[in-house]
Formats: structure tokens, C-alpha cells, sequence
């Protein structure tokens, strides 16, 4: 069994924390909230300090926040039903542009990995990608109606334009853009939560996607592709996404979120129950039925739910949670 | 507005609360029970009707449940007819309610008493849901009618 050992607490948030976001480089990561701002921490020595406050982007919670893969650019979701970008182009950070189209909350923002593309989702149900067209300039590339129900947190494949979305409806969609019109369509449903899936994460190959659900379970799918050697049908030459492994029976509430480093290939879960666990998968598992097993529980990692959890993309082990009781944490995984 | 539920039942308030003298007395530890979550919210006001959810029997002190161990507190109600399209406003009030009145370490969850509502699931999902609950307590207007709700009449 590992430890997660705590290293710095920062409470500078007032009221609840949605998100917490490590920037490409792992120097520094933005947090959101209930008080409507957005920080942005670094190192100074040893210690994190909140040195950036951005306060006038918007009007209501910031449910969550994103960077670009350059880094140079910050995206931030809002209840407000708008999503601004932000950049340092002057010397501070200042918002260049505002995205607006959704009708009501955005719950989710992300960039794709050419930096090209950026999906953002809604209550209003809806899946938008918006192309990066000039400088400050973002057009609206497709809004996509898939769900029949509000849409939590979308993701990006690590290497395609390959998006990922999940929602209250309880299922998992994933979209690409036919080659042969230009018009993004759904390829993949991924139904196996009985319960709204609040989160959906890539492990670094891609071909596999790890889920969280109010149904208490984390489940992991993988790829099939066409002409897979297992010999799982596909259609239209889309690859068939299968669940392959469910872990239940660890979590004791509503888990919101989880992260798949792709250092460590560690899983990290934030829960309703206040606590943070691990995951790994076991040596020799089966690629067709992994086994994952729960390494490390830290129970009271905050005292009221933990809303987010991020490893570090540059410094193995390091992890970011934020929660309701208005922190942010920094923790060390120690095997 | 047309009333959903023209001629509810009414039923008697239950005694007042006997205040025993530990419970005045702050060097001893007083853990909570379903009676005291139950006086939070029996004065609530039905949307609809000049009454309290105590006597709508919306919600009884048989239907709380304390957890002070693992800080859960659920809650059952009882809407006044299956189809009532208030249900959801109702439970919002019973969470708004102890969100504001009982410390932050407690999980309260607010659910319809199983059986008495026709779309109890889609209900339940909604109030458990904490974002949709935030981006609603966030809805000026919606605050309003909850504020009317929870405020106790005659004080």
C-alpha cells in the first residue's frame, strides 16, 4: 500500500473549489470556484503562491479551467453559459475572447492536443468544437446534440482530434470530424454507468478511457479497432469502445472526477465521501479484463467533498485536489 | 396561479421539542438527532398552500434518519399528490434549509419517500446532482421562491 503525503495547503478560494488545472510545463496550475475567479499558482521556493487573480471574466461560478498544450492560453467555463479565453499577449493575463452560443451553464472546456480545436459542453445538453481561426478569433466548427441530458466534462484523445464527453444521461460519447464533409458525428456510445458520469479521462496510449459515475463505480474501456484480433465486431470502420473493467465496492459516494497519469499510469479518484484513492493496475493483468486495484485510501483528504484531482504532467507522483471546503491541496504519492 | 392539489389533507402539528437541561448546557457534547433536523424543517412553507410541510405530513420526523458517526443525514418527504410538479422545489427548500442551518461536515441527502411520486427517480437525481443544485441556488429568481418557502412565518 502507498501514502499520499500532504505537502502544502492553500486556501485562498472563498467558498467552494471546482477545479484545479496543471499548466503543460507543470510550474504552475489554475484553480476555479464558486467566487467566481480564476488563480493562477507558481513555486516560489518551496512554497505555492497565488500571485495571479483574474476576477472580471465572468459573472457566476467558474465550473472549470483549461490550458492550451503551448501553454500560453487559459480557458475558463463558466455557469454564466460563456467561456473565456485568456492570454498574457500584454505582459498580464487578460481576457481576449469570449465564447458564447451555450444556453445555459458550461460545465467543461478542453483543448485538443494541436492546441487547433476546443470542445466545450453544457446543461443545455449540447457538445460545442470551436476552431482556433485567427488570433482572438474562434468559430464555432460544430454543436453537437448527442446527449438527452446535461453534459458534464468532455475531453480530448491525447494524440487525435478524437473528443470524449460524458453526462448526465449516463453514457459516454465520443466524436471525429468524417473526413469526407467535414461535419463531426458521434462514433461511439459508451453505455454501461447506471448513474451520471462526471468524469472521463485518456490513459497516454489513448486506446483506453477510465470513467466516474454517481453509480459509486470507475469503469475502464478500451479500443478495439477494425479487424482487432480479438475479433470484436465494429461498424463503419469505428473502432468499438468495450468496457472491460468495473471497480466497485471502494467508493462510498459520488466519485466527481479522476485522472489518469500518463507518467506513473496511476489513477487518482475524487470523491463525495471527502477522500482521495489510487489506483494501479495489477502486473500481468489481462488486456481484455485488467484488474485494478484501490493502493491508497486517504480518508479526510478534505473535510468536505473533493471536487477535482490532476497529476502533475512533468513531476511524477505530484497531485493537485481542490474541494468544497474551499482548498486546494498538494499531495506526493509515495509507493 | 391554479392550484395543483385543490383540498389537501391537513394534519396536527406535533408537540414542541421537550428542551432537556444537558442540552442547555455546552460542556456536554449533543449529538444531532431526526427531532431536531425534523424542527429545522417542519416550519418550511408548502409553495402552494398557507401551511407548513409538518402539516402537508410532507415531511416527518419517522422519515429522518442521523448518521452522526459517518455525517450523513437523510431526509424523506412526501409530496401531496404523485404528480406533483412542486416536488423538486419542495426538496430544494429542505436542502437549502440544512445546507444553511447544520454545519459543513454533514452529506444530507434529500429524497422522495419511495412510492409517492411518479417521476421520484428523475427527482432524486436532480437534488442529489450538488452542481445542478449550485447552479440553481445561483438563479435569483429561483432563490427568491425558496427564500418564501424556507422563512417562518409570524417571527
Amino acid at each position: 500500500m502507498g501514502t499520499l503525503k500532504l505537502s502544502e495547503t492553500l486556501s485562498k478560494h472563498v467558498g467552494r473549489v471546482w477545479n484545479v488545472a496543471w499548466h503543460p510545463k507543470g510550474n504552475a496550475f489554475a484553480s476555479c470556484g464558486e467566487d467566481k475567479t480564476i488563480r493562477i499558482w507558481s513555486k516560489e521556493g518551496s512554497k505555492w503562491v497565488n500571485k495571479i487573480v483574474l476576477t472580471d471574466g465572468h459573472k457566476r461560478t467558474v465550473r472549470s479551467v483549461s490550458w492550451s498544450p503551448c501553454g500560453s492560453y487559459l480557458a475558463s467555463a463558466s455557469f454564466d453559459a460563456t467561456t473565456a479565453i485568456w492570454d498574457k499577449k500584454s505582459g498580464e493575463f487578460e481576457c481576449n475572447a469570449t465564447l458564447e452560443g451555450h444556453e445555459n451553464e458550461v460545465k467543461s472546456v478542453a483543448w485538443s492536443k494541436s492546441g487547433n480545436l476546443l470542445a466545450t459542453c453544457s446543461r443545455d445538453k449540447s457538445v460545442w468544437v470551436w476552431v482556433v481561426a485567427e488570433e482572438d478569433e474562434y468559430e464555432c466548427a460544430a454543436v453537437l446534440n448527442a446527449h438527452s441530458q446535461d453534459v458534464k466534462k468532455v475531453v480530448w484523445h491525447p494524440d487525435n482530434d478524437i473528443l470524449a464527453s460524458a453526462s448526465y444521461d449516463n453514457t459516454i460519447k465520443l466524436f471525429k470530424e468524417d473526413a469526407l464533409d467535414n461535419d463531426w458525428i458521434c462514433m461511439a456510445t459508451l453505455v454501461s454507468h447506471e448513474s451520471t458520469v462526471w468524469s472521463i479521462a485518456f490513459d497516454k496510449t489513448g486506446s483506453r478511457l477510465a470513467s466516474c459515475s454517481d453509480d459509486l463505480t470507475v469503469k475502464i474501456w478500451k479500443e478495439y479497432p477494425p479487424n482487432n484480433s480479438e475479433g470484436v465486431p465494429t461498424t463503419d470502420n469505428d473502432s468499438t469502445w468495450k468496457c472491460v473493467s468495473t471497480l466497485s465496492g471502494y467508493h462510498t459516494r459520488t466519485i466527481y472526477d479522476l485522472s489518469w497519469c500518463h507518467l506513473t499510469g496511476l489513477i487518482a479518484t475524487a470523491c463525495g465521501d471527502d477522500s482521495i484513492r489510487i489506483l494501479k493496475e495489477d502486473d500481468e493483468s489481462d488486456p481484455n479484463a485488467p484488474n485494478f486495484s484501490v493502493i491508497c485510501t486517504t480518508e479526510c483528504a478534505h473535510s468536505q467533498d473533493v471536487n477535482s484531482v490532476t497529476w502533475n504532467p512533468v513531476v511524477a507522483n505530484l497531485l493537485a485536489s481542490c474541494g468544497d471546503d474551499g482548498t486546494i491541496k498538494l499531495w506526493n504519492y509515495i509507493e | 396561479m391554479e392550484l395543483e392539489n385543490t383540498n389537501p389533507s391537513i394534519y396536527n402539528k406535533i408537540k414542541d421539542r421537550l428542551v432537556l437541561p444537558e442540552e442547555e448546557n455546552d460542556d456536554v457534547r449533543d449529538e444531532f438527532d431526526a427531532r431536531e433536523i425534523f424542527d429545522l424543517i417542519r416550519t418550511i412553507n408548502d409553495p402552494e398552500h398557507p401551511l407548513t410541510l409538518e402539516e402537508l405530513h410532507v415531511v416527518e420526523d419517522s422519515l429522518i434518519s442521523v448518521d452522526n458517526h459517518k455525517n450523513i443525514i437523510k431526509v424523506l418527504y412526501t409530496p401531496t399528490i404523485p404528480h406533483c410538479s412542486m416536488a423538486t422545489l419542495i426538496g430544494l427548500s429542505i436542502r437549502v434549509k440544512l445546507l444553511r442551518c447544520l454545519p459543513p461536515r454533514f452529506k444530507v441527502n434529500v429524497e422522495i419517500n419511495p412510492g409517492t411520486h411518479s417521476s421520484e427517480h428523475s427527482v432524486n437525481k436532480q437534488l442529489a446532482d450538488k452542481e445542478r443544485v449550485a447552479a440553481a441556488l445561483e438563479n435569483s429568481h429561483l432563490i427568491t421562491v425558496i427564500n418564501q418557502c424556507i422563512a417562518t412565518r409570524g417571527i
